[in-house]
């Protein structure tokens, strides 16, 4: 294993993002940065499975967008749209994260151990076999799941905040699902969406994504495992095929 | 898309403008270099009690002297000077800026009644509406605008920010997207002691302008931002709304949330929606409004632009991005994120 160390003190995001492409292209499958603050666009679009870049500090916006491959883990809070239209890949924040967690994320994961802010998820999608998953260990804010068009967003409410207390959830979601731990309440459910109790089954099939988040985040897993889940997923296919258009 | 960032520190302790250049550098993303502003609360103890009046001339010769005539006849200009500015590679100097230090005399106007706030706004209103090559962008007392069109990095090096020291200081990136930028477009706004910085949009313009309009106020600056300096101050100054309740008229909760409230809640809602309806604001925003005792911010009710905020002892912080508010203080603690709609504030211990 080829290890690189990056400061990216007072480093401007584009000369950081040649220098972990430059690690990426001669070989090193972890990449260090250290001293991060502020820095945009940290590892967008790079490729490169068995890559890890470990990002110590509080990376600015859209870390990891398009990213097709690499782990990314935050050691601080991340801002708006960490995972943005995501291929393949994880990134692991070890803090909260801003608004539009996970924006048109198309594949993998990002998983979240504490907060996230406005709109997570938003206008997800997946095709065959790609289902992206975001985690969050917290709680969400309103419009979470907005515009949903496929993947899994789970939310486990474990910060001591209930996980849904906002409005607007899963408001226009068209496909995908949601699966909040607990119960939620009826008043934040958005236009289009509906809520059931998850079956045994369904949580047969989140049961390994939460053992696979709470081993990153050395939580147990056994009452994360035995609660209620709340399953939020679309009323129909076309949500607002009355309001856009006429047949 | 613009960057913005605020400070107070409540018990008045004065911070130079530098690590603010230095915060709002780093969104320098967040802006086109069309436009970038800071303004700084305690920075003329000398003349505390005046007006400080910060001026953009056209042309010295041309256009001073008519607001000098102007001055006169209505107060007491007991000093004025050309603000210093350093010349910048980046920086086109179109406008010279230059500060008064004004006063209205009541012997000129005897038994007049008219508080000192609404001549200063007047004078302010008319020089601006009129276009006589002279802007008046700052009105407070001991405070002061600085504000140009370019990046934030330069505009604050035209001026050496951090030469001033403040104990409130609101800074602004811009990015203009419905009008061009212009050094009287760049924010910080502010009327008398009200600044306010903004990040969005407000698509209730129109509204906003013709409601403001009605009480006299007069729209100049050709952007959105300046509508709310002038809100607030009829709002909190005029209507003697607190700052809390200003926001609620701003940015208050949709009607079926009023309708989940408890009743006394209910009525109070109802009442500010129904009497402030014009005063609404949508579209997509984050702001920050600062006067002399405090400091706001909140965000459009379904947060549609980031706001964080941060503490650090005597200190609260709020901007568009966490890591801008640690470029200040790497150590700030209890960063959050403020409810969409809901105001966090921070006021001076006296």
């Amino acid at each position: 294993m080829t290890t690189v160390h990056i400061d990216a003190h007072r480093l401007h995001y584009t000369p950081l993002n040649q220098k972990i492409r430059a690690a990426i292209v001669n070989g090193a499958t972890e990449i260090i940065i250290d001293n991060v603050l502020g820095q945009r666009f940290i590892g967008d679009g790079v490729r490169g499975d068995g890559v890890t870049i470990t990002v110590n500090g509080v990376p600015g916006g859209d870390l990891g967008m398009f990213m097709s491959g690499p782990t990314i883990i935050v050691n601080g809070n991340a801002d708006h749209a960490p995972g943005n239209t995501m291929d393949k890949g994880k990134v692991i924040i070890y803090g909260s994260a801003g608004d539009a967690v996970a924006h048109s994320m198309r594949g993998g994961r990002v998983y979240v151990r504490d907060n996230i802010g406005y709109r997570g998820g938003i206008h997800m999608k997946q095709y065959m076999e790609k289902r992206p998953i975001l985690v969050v260990g917290g709680a969400a804010r309103a419009f979470l799941g907005e515009y949903m068009a496929g993947g899994l967003l789970i939310v486990l409410g474990l910060t001591g905040i209930t996980p849904i207390s906002e409005r607007g959830v899963g408001s226009g979601i068209h496909g995908g699902e949601i699966l909040v731990r607990g119960p939620v309440d009826e008043l934040h459910l958005g236009v289009g969406a509906k809520q059931t109790l998850a079956t045994e089954e369904q949580k047969a099939m989140i049961k390994p994504i939460i053992e696979d988040f709470a081993k990153q985040f050395g939580i147990d897993p056994v009452p994360l495992l035995a609660s209620d889940y709340t399953r939020i997923s679309p009323a129909s296919a076309r949500p607002f095929a009355n309001k856009y258009t006429w047949e | 898309m613009c960057g913005i960032i605020g400070v107070i520190d409540r018990n008045r302790q004065l911070m130079d403008g530098g690590k603010i250049r230095e915060s709002l550098a780093m969104m320098d993303e967040r802006g086109s270099g069309e436009g970038a502003g800071y303004v700084a609360y305690g920075i003329y103890p000398d003349y505390k009690d005046y007006y400080a009046l910060h001026v953009f001339f056209d042309n010295i010769r041309e256009n001073k002297g008519a607001l000098d005539t102007l001055l006169e006849k209505w107060g007491t200009i007991v000093h004025d000077e050309q603000i210093k500015t350093y010349e910048q590679p980046n920086i086109r100097k179109v406008h010279t800026p230059w500060r008064y230090f004004f006063r209205p005399d009541r012997s000129l106007m005897p038994k007049s009644t008219t508080p000192d706030e609404d001549i200063v706004t007047h004078l302010v209103m008319k020089v601006n509406a009129e276009k006589n090559g002279a802007l008046i962008f700052s009105s407070g007392k001991n405070l002061g605008v600085f504000k140009a069109a370019g990046w934030p990095e330069d505009v604050a090096n035209f001026y050496r920010i951090e030469d001033y020291k403040g104990y409130l200081w609101l800074a602004h990136n811009r990015y203009p997207t419905n009008t061009s930028g212009w050094w009287g477009g760049a924010h910080p706004f502010n009327l008398l002691n009200w600044s306010v910085v903004h990040n969005g949009e407000i698509t209730s313009y129109g509204t906003n302008r013709r409601y403001i309009e009605s009480f006299g106020y007069k729209c100049t600056m050709y952007t959105d931002t300046e509508v709310v300096a002038y809100l607030v101050d009829l709002l909190v100054r005029k209507h003697g709304l607190s700052e809390k309740l200003a926001v609620r008229a701003l940015a208050p909760p949709f009607w079926e949330e009023i309708d989940l409230m408890p009743p006394k809640e209910q009525e109070l809602n109802r009442a500010i929606r129904l009497t402030y309806g014009p005063a609404l604001m949508n579209g997509p925003f984050a702001i920050c409004v600062a006067n002399e005792h405090s400091l706001v911010g909140f965000t459009d009710r379904i947060k549609l632009r980031p706001l964080v905020s941060g503490e650090s002892g005597d200190r609260l912080y709020i901007s568009s991005e966490e890591a801008a508010i640690r470029r200040i203080d790497p150590d700030v603690e209890n960063i959050s994120m403020p409810k969409a709609g809901e105001p966090v504030i921070g006021r001076v211990y006296s």
